[in-house]
């Protein structure tokens, strides 16, 4: 039983109910890294790690949070964890470090960590919020990576810092810039829910 | 070299030139959310223009008269979120007690500022940047106005575009990031003018 709901999780966060591409959430803090592809690897890392361990210490600690502090109780475990990745990150990767900027500090406040932790561990058992946890992050990584993978293309001619692109190419400039990331996150839900979530739906949804 | 920009200059560039909603993506998630109609979207900017200009200087404040005096930097995460809380907490409360119109106008967004990202993403630019005490202050509040400008503008937009024909598949959020990022490309115009990244 808690196998099988584990699974349905899995799935579902991953494609019918992806935070970015369904329910649109926390795109805030990640979205601003998707220029290079190694600075989003290493903040979806990072986010993977707070959600997931937030929401087995929330899910933990359920029954001992009263309902009108638990705002304040997800955001210090979340923060704790936080600063755990800040001081690794700086540890070991101090350029990175140096180039995520404020954005580590962010996953804080990032909604999909809220969102789990309101939605989904206040109300299961640890593994099942763990889970949940770590395959909403993953289904928002993806969709992440591979809008990373498109604007450094793009913008820098470079793939994880190696440049691929032909002799002669000319840098699409607006990529590695703020709109870029607009459009390639809007391009892709709309790739998305055309091929894929509307035909899966039977062609329902057509508000 | 932060201290050469005069606290004008930083007010400006919130504003224009590095949005905070616009250039480093802080916000979307009221952004998008909150921004379908324009009376939403005006009470919920003049909240997060309050919320980030006092903030804004709460955290300056701790952070360099306590934080920096006892060498304990790495806490300054928990100590802003906490302080962001807490400070909207007792903002609901004294306008719940003061005043019940000021109250239906802004109260019921102050929870949500709690977690918006940008009120947390000023705190800590204005750390990174090294700002003065007033360039704070202007940061705080710059941030606050630009993020309600380009939420207004969105909701003006987007009370237009109701009964607009949309691509299947676009509709709601896509749409919407396809104008904030036609409103980007417009604000990059601002770029010629000054830089304070």
């Amino acid at each position: 039983m808690a196998r099988s709901r584990s699974a349905k999780i899995f799935r579902e966060n991953m494609g019918t109910n992806n935070p970015v591409f369904v329910q649109v959430l926390g795109i805030c803090s990640t979205l601003a890294v998707t220029n290079v592809l190694k600075n989003t690897v290493v903040m979806c890392l990072g986010l993977v790690f707070a959600v997931s361990m937030t929401s087995v210490t929330i899910s933990a600690l359920r029954k001992g949070i009263p309902s009108q502090v638990r705002m304040i109780v997800e955001l210090l475990v979340a923060a704790c964890y936080v600063i755990m990745i800040d001081i690794g990150i700086k540890a070991y990767a101090p350029d990175i470090s140096k180039q995520l900027g404020p954005y580590v500090g962010l996953i804080i406040t990032n909604c999909i960590l809220m969102g789990r932790a309101e939605a989904c561990a206040l109300t299961s058992p640890p593994w099942i919020a763990f889970v949940d946890g770590i395959s909403s992050t993953l289904g928002y990584s993806y969709v992440l990576m591979t809008i990373a993978v498109v604007r450094e293309l793009l913008g820098s001619g470079t793939f994880w810092g190696i440049s691929v692109m032909p002799p002669g190419w000319v840098n699409w400039s607006i990529m590695v810039m703020a709109p870029g990331g607009f459009f390639m996150l809007a391009i892709f839900m709309w790739i998305i829910k055309k091929f894929w979530l509307i035909p899966a739906q039977g062609g329902a949804t057509n508000a | 070299m932060p201290d050469t920009l005069s606290w004008f200059t930083v007010l400006f560039a919130a504003v224009f030139t590095n949005n905070i909603l616009l250039t480093n993506y802080l916000g979307m998630c009221s952004f998008l959310g909150a921004s379908r109609e324009l009376k939403t979207a005006t009470g919920l900017g003049s909240a997060v223009i309050f919320v980030m200009t006092t903030t804004s200087v709460l955290n300056w404040v701790v952070y360099y008269g306590i934080l920096k005096k006892l060498g304990l930097e790495h806490l300054r995460f928990i100590v802003f979120i906490v302080i962001i809380a807490a400070f909207t907490q007792i903002v609901e409360m004294i306008i719940d007690r003061v005043s019940a119109r000021l109250y239906a106008a802004l109260g019921i967004f102050l929870p949500l500022i709690a977690v918006n990202c940008a009120v947390m993403g000023a705190s800590l630019f204005m750390i990174i940047r090294e700002y003065t005490f007033i360039q704070s202050l202007a940061y705080g509040f710059g941030s606050g106005v630009g993020w309600t400008l380009a939420i207004m503008a969105m909701a003006g937009i987007r009370e237009k575009m109701v009964r607009a024909r949309v691509p299947q598949g676009l509709e709601g959020a896509g749409i919407a990031l396809i104008i904030a990022g036609i409103m980007a490309l417009a604000f990059t115009g601002f770029n010629g003018m000054m830089n304070i990244s």
